[in-house]
Parts: C-alpha cells; sequence; structure tokens
C-alpha cells in the first residue's frame, strides 16, 4: 500500500471515528445517568438527517439554519423519547427499561417508514462540503477535515458545560448517585431531561454529518451506527465521556484500517465491532479506561 | 399435613387431564388437516413454531430473568443446518452457483426429523461456545454481547457462501414441516419445558433471577444453570429454525435479523415474562394478529377512494403495543402465573375440598 | 491451633483503602462466637471474604483442615458454611416453601434431562425435598405460611425464613449477619433462644455479626471487636465490657465523633 493511500484511509478513519465517538458520548451520558442502554439513541441520527433534508428541500432553508434547526429538533425528539419511554419506568426492573427501549427504537425506525417510505433518499450536500483538495499530496474530501475538527468543538462544548458550569456539576453527580443528588435539593428529572438534550443533539449532529459523508438516507440507516457507537461507549468504559471518544476512535480507525489492509476482509467489517466487544468483555471487561463493568456483590 | 396427600389425588386427574386436551388438540389438527383452508393451516403452522420458539425464549428471558437478544442467531443455524441436511447432494450442487457447498454438506442427506435434531444440536454446540463470554456479563451488556453473536451470524451467512450461499440464500426445500410435525415438537417443547423449570433446576434458575447473590450463598451455581437454560433454549430455537425453514421452503439471511427477536420479545413481554402459558397465549395471538393486521398493509377501498397499503404499519403497531405493555401493564396477560387443571376446577366450582 | 476454622492475618484491600487489616481468628466446633464495631468497620467485609463474595488480598480461610480461599461462593457453601444477609435477600417472588427448597438443589443427585423428562426418580427426591423443607419451616414457625410469597411476610417471618433457607443448606458453620437488625426487644429475646435452640439441635457453629449489645453479650461466648478494619480487642462478654480500647472505639474519641 502506498503512503498516499494509507494516509486517505487514515484520514478516513479518523473522520468515520469522530462519529462514533459522538453518538457514542450520548450513550455514556445517558448510561451514567439511567444505567440505561438508549438503544433507540442511534435512531436519532435517521432523524436528525430527515429533518434536515425536509428544512433544506420542503423550506428551502440555507444549510446554515436547516443544520442547527435539524440538531435542535433531535434534541427535543431525545428529551420526549425519555418523558414517554423512560420516565414512566425509572422504579422498574431494569429489564423492562431496556424493552421500553428497544420498542422505542422499533417505533422511531417505523414511523419513518410509514411517513417517509423505505426508499434511500438523497442528503442535499452543500458545495463547500463537496470539494477535495490536495494536502502534501494526497487528495482528501474537504469534509473528512471538517468532521474530526467540528466534533472537537463539540467535545469543547460538552467538556466545558460538565466539568465547568453548574449543570454539569449536578449531572456529575446524579451519574454518582442518582438518590443522593436528589437529596441534596437538586431537580434529577430535569438533569435528566438535560443529558437527553445534550447526548441527542450530538448524535444529531454525528447524524447530519454521516449522512453528509455517506449521503444516503433511509429509515434504518442509524441501526448499525447506534450499535457500533454503543460499543465504542463499551471499549471506552462506559460512563466516562473522554472514554468514549476515544472509544470511538479506535473503532474506527480500527474499522477502516481493518479493510484497508486485508481488503478480503471486508465483508465481515459489520463483525469486527461485536468481535472486539466480545474480546474486551473477555479480557479487559473495564474497558480501555473506565470502571469495572462486572456486577459487583 | 403433609404435601404428599394433596400431590396424589390431584396428580391422576391431572394426568387424565392432560391427556383428555391432548386428544382434542389431535382431533382439532385433524380436522384442519382434512379441511382446513390452506391459509388456515399456514397460520396454525406459524403458530406453532412461535410456540416452540416463545416457550424456548422465555426460558432464559423470563425464568432466568436475562434479557438474551439473540435467540435469531440459534433459529438461522437450526433452520441452515436441517435444510442443508434434507437436500439432495444434486439440489445442493445446482443451488450453490457462486461457490460450491463444502465438503460434508455436499454429500450428506438425511431425513427431516434427524435433520430438525441436526439442527437443534449445532444450534446447542454454538450457543455453548458463546456462553462463556456471554455470561461473565449480565444486565444491559448481555443484551448487547447476545445482540452481537446474531448480528455476526447474520454476517457470516452472508459471507460464507461455501456453507449458506450467501444472500442468495436457500430455495425449493422440501415442505416436510405439516401440522402433525410443527404441533407435536410444540407440545414436547411445552412438556420439557415445563418440568425443567417445576423441577429442582428451574427453581434454582427463579432463585437466580430473584436474587443471584442470595442463590448463590445457597449453593447455586450460577453459570452453569443459566448455560443450562440458554443450552435447552438453544436447542428448541434451533429445532424451530429446521421446522420454519421447510415451511417457508425458502431460506435467505434477511429471514433471520434482529427483527424476529424482536417478535420473540413482543410475545414473552405480552405474553407475561417467566409464564409458559403466557408464552403460548402470546405466540398464538401473534401468529393470529400477525395475519390479521396485514390489513392494516394493505390497499384499503372505501367504496369510493381507496387508500393505498402503508408498509411497516404492522411494526409501528407492534412497537406500540410493546411499549404500552411494558409502561402500563408490566406483567402482561399472565405475569409469572400458569395455567394449571386446579385452577380451572375452582374456577368451575368443580374442586372437591 | 484446631482444624476447624480457622483466619489467617487476611486483608481486604479496595484500590487504596484498607478495609480488612490482618484478621486473624480460631473458632472450636460448637463455640458461638460474635463480631462487633461501630458501623463501616469491616465487619461484612469479613463475612464475605469468608463466604467468598470477596477474595481477601492475602490471608487464608481454613476450613477443616482445607483452604477454601478463593473458591466460589457456592462451592463454599456445599462445603458447609451458609450466612444470611444483613440487608434481607429473599427470592421474594418465590413462595416461603420454595425458598428453602433453593437450598436442596446443591445436593440434588439426579441429572438435568431426568429433571426435563419427568423420571420417576427425580420426582420422588423433588417429594422429599419437599417434606424436609416443610420441616425446616416448622421448626422456625412458618409452616403455616408455606405457600405465601416470600416478598409478602412480615418483617420478622422474613427474618427466620432467612435463617430456615441457611439452615436447610445443611450448614455446619452459620454465619448470621445483623440477625437482630430492625427488630424490637420482644423479638430480639426470642432470636436469641432461636439461636440457642437451633445451635443445639442442628450440631451448629455460629459466627454472628450484631449491633445489639445485649443480644450479643447476652448470647456469645466469645467476641470480638473491630474498628477501622482492625482487630482491637477479643475475649469473653466481661472481658469486653471492661476492655479500654473497645469503650473508646465505641464512645469515640473527639476525632471519630
Amino acid at each position: 500500500m502506498s503512503a498516499t493511500i494509507f494516509f486517505q484511509q487514515l484520514s478516513n478513519g479518523i473522520s468515520l471515528g469522530s462519529l462514533y465517538a459522538l453518538v457514542a458520548i450520548g450513550y455514556t451520558m445517558v448510561y451514567g445517568i439511567l444505567r440505561l442502554i438508549n438503544f433507540a439513541h442511534g435512531d436519532l441520527l435517521m432523524v436528525a438527517s430527515y429533518t434536515a433534508i425536509y428544512a433544506v428541500t420542503m423550506f428551502s432553508l440555507p444549510w446554515y439554519l436547516s443544520f442547527p434547526l435539524a440538531i435542535a429538533l433531535t434534541g427535543c425528539i431525545g428529551i420526549l423519547m425519555d418523558k414517554v419511554a423512560y420516565k414512566p419506568l425509572r422504579d422498574a426492573p431494569r429489564i423492562s427499561l431496556l424493552i421500553s427501549a428497544i420498542g422505542a427504537s422499533f417505533l422511531l425506525e417505523n414511523l419513518a417508514l410509514v411517513i417517509i417510505g423505505g426508499i434511500p433518499k438523497g442528503f442535499p450536500r452543500p458545495e463547500i462540503f463537496a470539494k477535495v483538495i490536495e494536502i502534501l499530496g494526497v487528495r482528501v474530501q474537504v469534509l473528512t477535515i471538517y468532521i474530526p475538527i467540528m466534533t472537537l468543538v463539540f467535545l469543547m462544548a460538552l467538556l466545558y458545560i460538565v466539568y465547568r458550569t453548574k449543570v454539569g456539576k449536578a449531572m456529575r453527580a446524579a451519574s454518582k448517585d442518582i438518590e443522593t443528588t436528589r437529596l441534596m435539593g437538586i431537580n434529577v428529572d430535569r438533569i435528566i431531561a438535560l443529558t437527553f438534550l445534550m447526548g441527542s443533539s450530538l448524535a444529531a449532529a454525528g447524524g447530519i454529518m454521516w449522512a453528509l459523508k455517506y449521503p444516503q438516507v433511509n429509515p434504518f440507516m442509524g441501526v448499525i451506527p447506534g450499535l457500533k457507537a454503543f460499543i465504542a461507549a463499551v471499549l471506552g468504559g462506559i460512563g466516562d465521556i473522554i472514554g468514549a471518544v476515544v472509544g470511538g476512535f479506535v473503532l474506527g480507525l480500527g474499522e477502516i484500517l481493518l479493510v484497508a489492509f486485508f481488503p478480503e476482509l471486508a465483508q465481515y467489517r459489520d463483525a469486527f465491532a461485536f468481535v472486539l466487544l466480545i474480546l474486551v468483555l473477555l479480557f479487559r471487561p473495564t474497558g480501555i479506561m473506565g470502571e469495572p463493568i462486572t456486577d459487583k456483590t | 399435613m403433609t404435601w404428599k396427600g394433596k400431590d396424589m389425588d390431584t396428580s391422576k386427574r391431572n394426568l387424565y387431564c392432560n391427556l383428555a386436551a391432548l386428544c382434542l388438540l389431535a382431533v382439532v389438527l385433524y380436522l384442519f388437516d382434512q379441511y382446513g383452508t390452506e391459509y388456515q393451516i399456514r397460520i396454525l403452522n406459524n403458530m406453532a413454531v412461535f410456540i416452540t420458539l416463545a416457550v424456548s425464549y422465555n426460558l432464559v428471558n423470563g425464568m432466568c430473568g436475562l434479557l438474551h437478544l439473540g435467540p435469531n442467531a440459534f433459529i438461522t443455524i437450526g433452520a441452515y443446518t436441517s435444510a442443508l441436511l434434507t437436500m439432495s447432494p444434486m439440489e445442493k450442487q445446482m443451488s450453490f452457483i457462486i461457490e460450491p457447498l463444502i465438503w460434508p454438506f455436499s454429500v450428506l442427506q438425511a431425513p427431516f426429523f434427524v435433520s430438525l435434531i441436526a439442527g437443534g444440536v449445532m444450534a446447542t454446540i454454538f450457543a455453548f461456545i458463546i456462553s462463556f463470554p456471554v455470561f461473565r456479563v449480565r444486565g444491559d451488556y448481555l443484551a448487547i454481547v447476545t445482540l452481537g453473536f446474531g448480528e455476526v451470524i447474520r454476517v457470516l451467512c452472508n459471507a460464507l457462501q461455501g456453507v449458506t450461499n450467501g444472500p442468495l440464500g436457500l430455495k425449493g426445500l422440501q415442505p416436510y414441516t405439516n401440522l402433525w410435525w410443527s404441533w407435536g415438537i410444540a407440545v414436547f417443547t411445552i412438556i420439557v419445558i415445563t418440568k425443567l423449570v417445576n423441577s429442582s433446576y428451574g427453581r434454582a434458575m427463579k432463585a437466580i433471577r430473584e436474587d443471584e447473590i442470595a442463590a448463590k450463598a445457597m449453593g447455586v451455581d450460577p453459570f452453569r444453570h443459566l448455560m443450562l437454560a440458554f443450552l435447552v433454549s438453544a436447542f428448541f430455537c434451533g429445532v424451530a429454525g429446521g421446522l420454519m425453514a421447510h415451511l417457508i421452503t425458502t431460506i435467505s439471511p434477511t429471514l433471520f435479523t434482529f427483527f424476529l427477536t424482536f417478535n420473540l420479545l413482543i410475545i414473552i413481554v405480552v405474553g407475561g415474562l417467566g409464564s409458559t402459558t403466557g408464552a403460548v397465549i402470546g405466540a398464538a395471538l401473534f401468529a393470529w394478529g400477525g395475519e390479521a393486521l396485514r390489513v392494516v398493509e394493505s390497499p384499503m377501498n372505501f367504496g369510493a377512494f381507496t387508500i393505498p397499503g402503508i408498509p411497516g404499519m404492522r411494526m409501528v403497531l407492534f412497537s406500540v403495543i410493546l411499549m404500552v405493555v411494558i409502561i402500563f401493564a408490566r406483567r402482561g396477560i399472565m405475569g409469572r402465573n400458569e395455567f394449571s387443571w386446579n385452577w380451572l376446577f375452582t374456577k368451575l366450582g368443580l374442586n372437591a375440598k | 491451633m484446631n482444624d476447624f476454622f480457622r483466619l489467617e492475618s487476611l486483608v481486604m484491600q479496595f484500590g487504596g483503602l484498607t478495609a480488612v487489616k490482618d484478621f486473624s481468628l480460631s473458632i472450636e466446633p460448637g463455640e458461638l462466637v460474635g463480631l462487633i464495631g461501630p458501623n463501616g468497620a469491616g465487619k461484612t467485609t469479613v463475612f464475605n471474604m469468608i463466604t467468598g463474595f470477596l477474595t481477601p488480598t492475602s490471608g487464608r480461610v481454613l476450613w477443616q483442615g482445607e483452604d477454601i480461599t478463593g473458591l466460589s461462593v457456592h462451592q463454599i457453601t456445599a462445603r458447609g458454611i451458609a450466612r444470611t444477609f444483613q440487608n434481607i435477600r429473599l427470592f421474594s417472588d418465590m413462595t416461603v416453601l420454595e425458598n428453602v427448597m433453593v437450598s436442596f438443589h446443591h445436593k440434588v443427585r439426579s441429572r438435568f434431562w431426568k429433571a426435563m423428562l419427568g423420571l420417576p426418580s427425580h420426582g420422588k427426591e423433588e417429594r422429599r425435598i419437599r417434606q424436609e423443607s416443610y420441616r425446616f419451616l416448622q421448626e422456625l414457625n412458618l409452616g403455616h405460611l408455606a405457600d405465601e410469597k416470600a416478598g409478602n411476610l412480615a418483617y420478622g417471618q422474613q427474618r427466620r425464613l432467612e435463617i430456615a433457607r441457611a439452615l436447610a443448606t445443611y450448614p455446619k458453620l452459620l454465619l448470621l449477619d445483623e440477625p437482630a437488625a430492625g427488630m424490637n426487644p420482644q423479638e430480639t429475646m426470642e432470636l436469641a433462644d432461636l439461636v440457642l435452640e437451633i445451635r443445639q439441635k442442628h450440631a451448629l457453629t455460629i459466627f454472628l455479626i450484631e449491633h445489639d449489645m445485649k443480644f450479643v453479650m447476652g448470647l456469645c461466648e466469645r467476641i470480638k471487636v473491630l474498628d477501622y478494619g482492625i482487630s482491637i480487642a477479643e475475649g469473653t462478654p466481661e472481658e469486653i465490657q471492661s476492655n479500654p480500647d473497645v469503650i473508646k472505639a465505641y464512645l469515640g474519641e473527639p476525632k471519630h465523633a
């Protein structure tokens, strides 16, 4: 493999990794507070992409308005999802919560199927994202550069909120011990809603960038990226925001480089993430940098 | 007072009642077999296959309290194994056009029954191998790992063309599955799993579900018992996969996605997690209701105007049903209760005091 | 040094925190030994190390001449050490009788496939287990509640069911973790009688954690005191009551308050 192709693949891996990272953050934040794998989280990618498409095509909004709008709307749908599917089950057994999450995921997918139909829609890619530039003799899409940069911006904003603001402090407290946090007089329901808002918005941003990169939008587009992002969150140690980002990059780079070096394994690409997950659970159940996930006595 | 006396009184009566119920079922099946329409027979066959699947799936999810999301992997393995064994070497040679089928499948052929058992055994072997990583974790992680194995199997099905014929799948299987096979196996599954659940082993499984720590302290080895449930469940899922293959007569990887698991999950949640009776009722409702609900996806005629069919509407309904049940009626139809003759006779006021 | 039950310098560290430091104890067959100490002293940690829920960072648990350190919980139970839990852990959705029947499972002889096929040998064993479990319930005055869901029992009854369930594993050493917690003085007194009774009847050795001093002092023959993971005293109730270190640990110096 030539150096050029290698660098191309590397930049691809980094941008795919950033997308996984963005989505993984939402998983990790919700898991941190509710100890729930929000199965429907991946479907928010799809929701955001469709919203963006309609904002652009039906309301003819420019992309710099429609994308933030789609992100905000998806964030609200995240809150709604919590209110409808998870809030009534706060005191229920974990298995019920998880089943409700699976139900929510199928509901979103099939609602989209019913309302929009199963035929993939093309994503309107603004001109400025479609350009191809040359860096050090390597031709790359500008998008592959923008995606990691945007991810970094979002991540910084998130870290600022979580570690530098009062709300962030409450969020961290709630993820340590939700009951005690409640007793301290903090409105935990508001904190949970905020967590869903932030996690969902990040997923939406991830979804829009995903659609820019792979401009085919269909009702089930969020399933596989969602699962992989969850795996990324586990790899990094669930509950840990930085861990989720690291996990996302490991997974994204791993996938792309695996296919680059062993093209004959391309058809096994979707299994790679799960095999990695199983290996991590077997040999390092704490994730790359997180707390133990096996149940303590 | 001792327990023995009470047991003895009713056990004979229950035996007769069970036999009578079986005879009744046989008569009903005979009548449908002779006079039923093709549509009715298909629904009945589906019902039996889903009963087998739901009852064995419920053994892990309901009795042991785990959220196992990979039964589609076992069903796939059972279906492919069984199908590859009943096809003749000639048929196989003709089907596998991209890559020839690997030995020994290329030459083996077995009767239907043997192929079903082989399907079950292969699924069990796979379950045994994956049980080591799976049972290192619990809760949400177990869910995602089992889901992962389901996905891995689906990917393998597409990729290993020398075994599965890839996305093309296997076509033209003999329609061996009839009412006698499907219901015979459903009844056998119900009996065996009920016996297991009501035995000391089943009690140990429920104890793990209720409180794993306490169960360990009482001398129960969680790994051994969870694995037992997992393997038994895998076996029957494999067998049911074989039945399914020879019912539909065409199998391909798209048939066995997470979707199938989702359907089974709805069945056991609606029926009542942890109730075999509930699983049976849920499966029956699903097989019948699922057909009935096809209406919502087909074009509708309202005299003057027509509404075109809406694909996906059924799944929307199913998802809503699942969420409504889990949020508002978590115990489903049966809760963790089981049907028993004692209960029926008491209801009818026939129980001798 | 006896061969019956001996703990040799057990240490338990969680990360940087030492929960129990250098804990040694030897118990003779038939003894009734108490373990006391302020909250968070590491008493339950000691129980967890004995029963296999925790593997000690260092040290050994010796039981009837065998080193059982690091064995899993169910293996230790099968060797004759049973326990109850401080916060009651019943199988609440199962009946009272079934709760006790679970304890017999590790001795069940017939294989699972015999159970699945409903062979007579399994049925016979099942009936025997049912009978014997019922006997344990009667012994603890729970016979009339056999078919009740365990979760529906009153608090005191749940405590007794925990003991019945532990007894049904046929232990030689019984560990009771705060058996009198949440009981009124009357119930506590009855419990003390019960403990003596079951010790007599089942030839038990008992090791218990309890906060109720009257209960411990009146019942135990020997008492061990833990404070901040360190064993600060051991002796008869009289010796313990007059030990200045113990008084200090309980009444507290200003820094503890």
